[in-house]
């Protein structure tokens, strides 16, 4: 089986804190991370109204399609994604070949400034991921799940 | 692949329905759906076409409870059993942890059965993992209906492996929950070891 995806606290809040401030420069309704297998890292904003599960599994599926048609045409990827709606929009784009930053915006903003800033972050979310990944690689027995017992796992099903 | 988050003290695995086409692999979904908590499941999403028939998958998010202060939560997820959907399974194989394999038991659909694991094993070697060595259930579904062939030939031609089966009936929730505590059970197992590496 692959390697789990760890979060430590430190770079989530690293995360958490760029995902907020993309939200405050951008001027948009809703920012969030996601990995590409569907999971949601984080979502800053306007949050209280938005299924964000589903929006990560979605936004995966969807960034997974768009990856399958960027090969058929010769493409490794389409690592930005634009929807245009009548009164929200969507911006995807994809950051280290592993996650997904997804931006919902209205027309209390603009495009160009959404794609400016979202440039500047991509950087900086590149280098969290990157110390994301060396921590997991150096802490790989530090699993929560290493110390548990079946009967931890039996409990769970016990109704 | 799943994932673990320290900070919200979360752990997420995927776990995928497959098999052919009308084996029974949304009505598993829609039935677990029906029946849990709303406190214990998100909102069912089915990417079908107009008659029904799921065009990219089906998902799922279930929250099972806690296992060492770490909130347990499953994304499940059906891939489209029609052949030519084929490249949309692949990808939805991506990052899986458990697989379920929902067979039909009809005889006329035991051609269909076997090119379907076939494909699955194909698939996740594409996505880098091995049939023979991921958590991996077998349900053999349609238990109700008179053209079902016995089980022992299902296990013979498909459960090679010898891993958890379980008989059912999905729309009646037969063995629904029973194949779904199974792959959860391993992948959590999984996890122990992957700790242990």
């Amino acid at each position: 089986m692959a390697n789990s995806l760890v979060m430590y606290e430190e770079e989530f809040s690293r995360i958490h804190a760029l995902c907020e401030r993309l939200i405050r420069e951008t001027h948009s309704k809703v920012v969030f991370l996601v990995d590409k297998n569907g999971q949601l890292i984080t979502a800053a904003g306007q949050t209280q109204h938005v299924d964000t599960t589903s929006l990560a599994s979605l936004t995966a599926g969807n960034v997974a399609a768009m990856g399958g048609l960027a090969k058929l045409i010769g493409e490794s990827e389409f690592p930005h994604q634009f929807h245009e709606g009548t009164n929200e929009s969507l911006y995807m784009t994809v950051i280290g070949g592993r996650v997904v930053l997804v931006v919902i915006f209205d027309n209390r903003t603009s495009l160009g400034l959404v794609r400016l800033r979202i440039k500047k972050a991509s950087d900086e979310m590149m280098r969290i991921l990157e110390s994301v990944a060396m921590r997991a690689e150096y802490s790989g027995a530090a699993s929560p799940f290493a110390e548990i017992s079946d009967a931890d796992i039996e409990n769970l099903f016990s109704e | 692949m799943s994932f673990i988050n320290y900070s919200s003290r979360e752990i997420n695995c995927k776990i995928v329905y497959y098999g052919p086409g009308l084996c029974g692999k949304t009505t598993n979904l829609h039935y677990i759906h029906k029946k849990v908590g709303p406190n214990m499941k998100g909102k069912l999403i089915s990417l079908s076409t107009e008659t029904e028939r799921t065009l990219f998958f089906d998902f799922l998010p279930l929250s099972l409870g806690e296992i060492r202060g770490f909130r347990t939560r499953f994304h499940l997820y059906t891939v489209p059993g029609q052949v030519f959907y084929d490249a949309s399974r692949k990808l939805i194989l991506k990052g899986v942890d458990g697989v379920v394999f929902v067979a039909d038991s009809q005889l006329e659909r035991m051609e269909a059965n076997i090119e379907s694991l076939d494909n699955l094993r194909v698939n996740l070697a594409e996505q880098g993992y091995d049939l023979d060595r991921i958590p991996f259930v077998i349900q053999y579904n349609k238990r109700d209906l008179p053209n079902a062939v016995p089980v022992e030939e299902l296990r013979r031609e498909l459960n090679y492996r010898n891993v958890p089966e379980w008989n059912a009936i999905a729309p009646q929730g037969v063995g629904v929950f029973d194949t779904l505590k199974s792959v959860a059970r391993l992948v959590l197992r999984e996890l122990k070891k992957g700790g242990n590496r």
